[in-house]
């Protein structure tokens, strides 16, 4: 809307001012950042060094923040492919500025959550033991187990979201190559492939952009049903659930919304891009992160009415620990931030702003760690022979790693977005013909 | 390897619970024959002890007429185990003499056979094993030292299974009901316990098994354990 009002030469030199040279406080905070990612994995180090023993898993709890982690940043993931392509397929044409911020998000939350399952490893170095490849021990690996569905879908998804974040990232890339030097000169020539920008690239490239969107978006749901099939393959208590697939897309794509709503504010604030990052932009997202939000409430009620109501007793030991027991005050807090504030922020026009679509979509991130940690500790914590019933608290190896991902998450950020315009430059260039 | 002699054999136990007197006696001789370490106060508060066979206690009555019942619990030997399909890496499969076997050498330790096991019998290496000063000595040379990130659990003493088998190839002669024990069994000193093949009708665990008193624990999953065990009718 309005952004197509500023003259093409500003937007390319308002969105290209952020990728020259680095202020005290970039630099800073990049610094800071990347010291805490390496201490996480200093802390993986002595994990592996050590023994896995060093998290705070133990018997019966098997599966702790490492999971949990591993499920959230998926989740977030769910960002860029879900509302990206979603918004491209559909023509949304506000979603123009909106699209690489969360494509990128997607690419280093799945290079962070993917990690999650060889750092959770009781012995990583033999991790390339679940690919399919003709080996020593004239093994395949076994298609049965869901972790090897995870595998797959997860290096499907991985590529293809490379994909869907780089091509349209050719057009901008070959236009800095026409006034870069240096480094960063070779590096553009290099990813743009030769761009020249003919009739034929162009088309090519929309044709690729659209399949891509629709196979993206398959790819996105199958991976994260895939991921919550790990748990609902289980005979454990409140894990066998039919629902799980589609309860966890949603919570996926709520936690991804969030995600991306907090990057873009910090996006738009940092580097000055008040003028194309609009507030009907966070109004638009504001009201899909409502929508999730109810939507994820009804899968969650749906859920627990009918492990309530059916009653069976193994159930019902994990469901009491979690809406009256011990995990009461997780489980409570988890509805008021996913539910509660974004139903009265962002429900109620007056309220819905930039600032509170903000603060909703930090509390929806807690809320969405907290569901999934609600999923995986007290079932495991509470297996059916009460005899097994134990405890879980997380080591400072665990706490660490955990942190650590945030940090290196803000950081692949900052870089990216030190590298490639954040939004999208070449999608503002007035068209001769419209397609 | 797969002969037709070894095929026919599905080993099973029972268990009389009538008879168990919660001694510990199985849970000593199972981590001395099976190259358990053992684990040190913290470690153990922690949740990670780990017997390959525990004895769960169970309270019936109120006070003061409270009985209490002992209920041996190892791996189950399922026939449908539920930990088998979700190793990814096969380390955890079903052999032709339908026992439920690790193979510590494939292991990864994603650690979900543990989570999906629904008697919590798995147990994992959290760290190399450690054994204090002189307990090393009395290692069981039959049996392989599982080392840290891989997950452990009742094996049927399969490496006396092999002994037997082997001892009656030697003397020329079928394997016969009793000539394999497991330690725990061995050492029961209540004899609540019986080991052998469930395929040979005529021997003792076979009858014990189909007789009115035999039960399975949690049986309603379908897992179709091969530990029965035996309790008075109600």
């Amino acid at each position: 809307m309005l952004v197509t009002q500023i003259p093409y030469h500003q937007v390319r030199d308002d969105l290209w001012r952020p990728l020259a040279g680095a202020s005290k406080r970039y630099t800073l905070i990049l610094a800071l950042l990347s010291v805490v990612a390496l201490w996480g994995l200093v802390a993986w180090g002595y994990q592996i060094h050590v023994g896995i023993g060093v998290a705070g898993i133990q018997r019966p709890v098997f599966w702790g923040f490492y999971l949990v982690d591993f499920v959230f940043w998926i989740g977030i993931s769910h960002a860029g492919t879900l509302i990206s392509a979603i918004l491209r397929l559909t023509d949304a044409n506000w979603r123009k500025p909106v699209t690489r911020a969360a494509e990128a998000i997607t690419v280093f939350a799945l290079m962070i959550g993917g990690m999650f399952p060889l750092i959770h490893l009781g012995r990583v170095w033999l991790f390339y033991w679940l690919f399919p490849y003709p080996n020593s021990r004239l093994l395949w690996p076994n298609y049965r187990s869901p972790l090897m569905w995870d595998v797959t879908a997860i290096s499907t998804y991985l590529i293809g979201s490379l994909i869907f974040l780089y091509l349209p990232l050719i057009p901008d890339v070959a236009q800095l190559a026409q006034e870069a030097s240096g480094w960063r000169l070779r590096l553009y020539k290099l990813i743009a492939l030769g761009w020249t920008g003919s009739d034929r690239e162009w088309h090519a490239l929309e044709r690729a952009m659209k399949l891509m969107a629709g196979i993206i978006l398959a790819v996105a749901i199958s991976v994260h049903s895939v991921v919550a099939w790990d748990f609902a393959m289980a005979i454990a208590p409140m894990w066998h659930s039919t629902i799980f697939g589609p309860y966890f897309v949603v919570g996926a794509i709520f936690s991804g919304l969030a995600g991306l709503i907090v990057a873009l504010n910090i996006i738009r604030k940092t580097m000055h891009l008040e003028n194309y990052l609009l507030p009907h932009h966070f109004d638009n997202l504001a009201k899909l992160l409502l929508l999730m939000s109810l939507l994820w409430l009804y899968f969650t009620f749906a859920e627990h009415l009918t492990v309530w109501y059916g009653n069976e007793p193994k159930e019902m030991s994990v469901f009491g620990a979690r809406v009256s027991g011990r995990f009461s005050p997780e489980f409570w807090l988890m509805v008021f931030v996913n539910f509660a504030v974004p139903f009265v922020l962002l429900g109620i026009r007056r309220l819905r702003s930039i600032t509170t679509a903000t603060i909703a979509s930090v509390g929806v991130l807690i809320g969405m760690w907290l569901e999934r940690y609600l999923i995986i500790i007290p079932t495991l914590s509470m297996p059916r022979l009460q005899s097994s019933w134990g405890r879980y608290a997380p080591s400072w190896v665990e706490i660490s790693i955990t942190v650590a991902t945030f940090a290196a998450m803000a950081a692949l950020y900052l870089v990216f977005s030190k590298l490639f315009p954040i939004v999208s430059v070449w999608e503002f260039e007035p068209h001769e013909e419209e397609h | 390897m797969s002969q037709a002699i070894t095929q026919s054999h599905s080993w099973g136990m029972a268990i009389d619970l009538d008879r168990c007197t919660g001694c510990q006696a199985c849970v000593a001789a199972c981590h001395a024959e099976n190259n358990i370490s053992v684990s040190d106060p913290e470690s153990a508060a922690k949740g990670r002890a780990v017997h390959w066979i525990r004895v769960d206690r169970y309270y019936e009555g109120e006070f003061p007429d409270v009985r209490v019942k002992y209920r041996p619990v190892l791996c189950q030997q399922c026939d449908e185990a539920p930990c088998e399909p979700v190793c990814p890496v096969y380390a955890t499969y079903h052999n032709d003499e339908g026992l439920n076997v690790q193979v510590y050498n494939r292991c990864v330790g994603t650690r979900y056979c543990g989570n999906n096991c629904p008697y919590s019998v798995r147990f994992f290496n959290w760290f190399d094993p450690v054994w204090a000063e002189p307990l090393q000595l009395q290692q069981n040379p039959d049996v392989s030292i599982r080392e840290g990130g891989v997950m452990e659990k009742c094996t049927f003493c399969i490496q006396r299974i092999s002994r037997a088998k082997d001892d009656a190839r030697g003397e020329g002669r079928p394997l016969k009901d009793g000539d394999v024990q497991t330690a725990c069994v061995q050492s029961c000193p209540a004899e609540a316990m019986v080991f052998g093949d469930l395929n040979d009708p005529e021997s003792k665990v076979s009858l014990l098994a189909k007789s009115g008193r035999a039960t399975q624990l949690l049986e309603e999953l379908g897992t179709k354990p091969k530990v029965f065990y035996l309790e008075r009718a109600k």
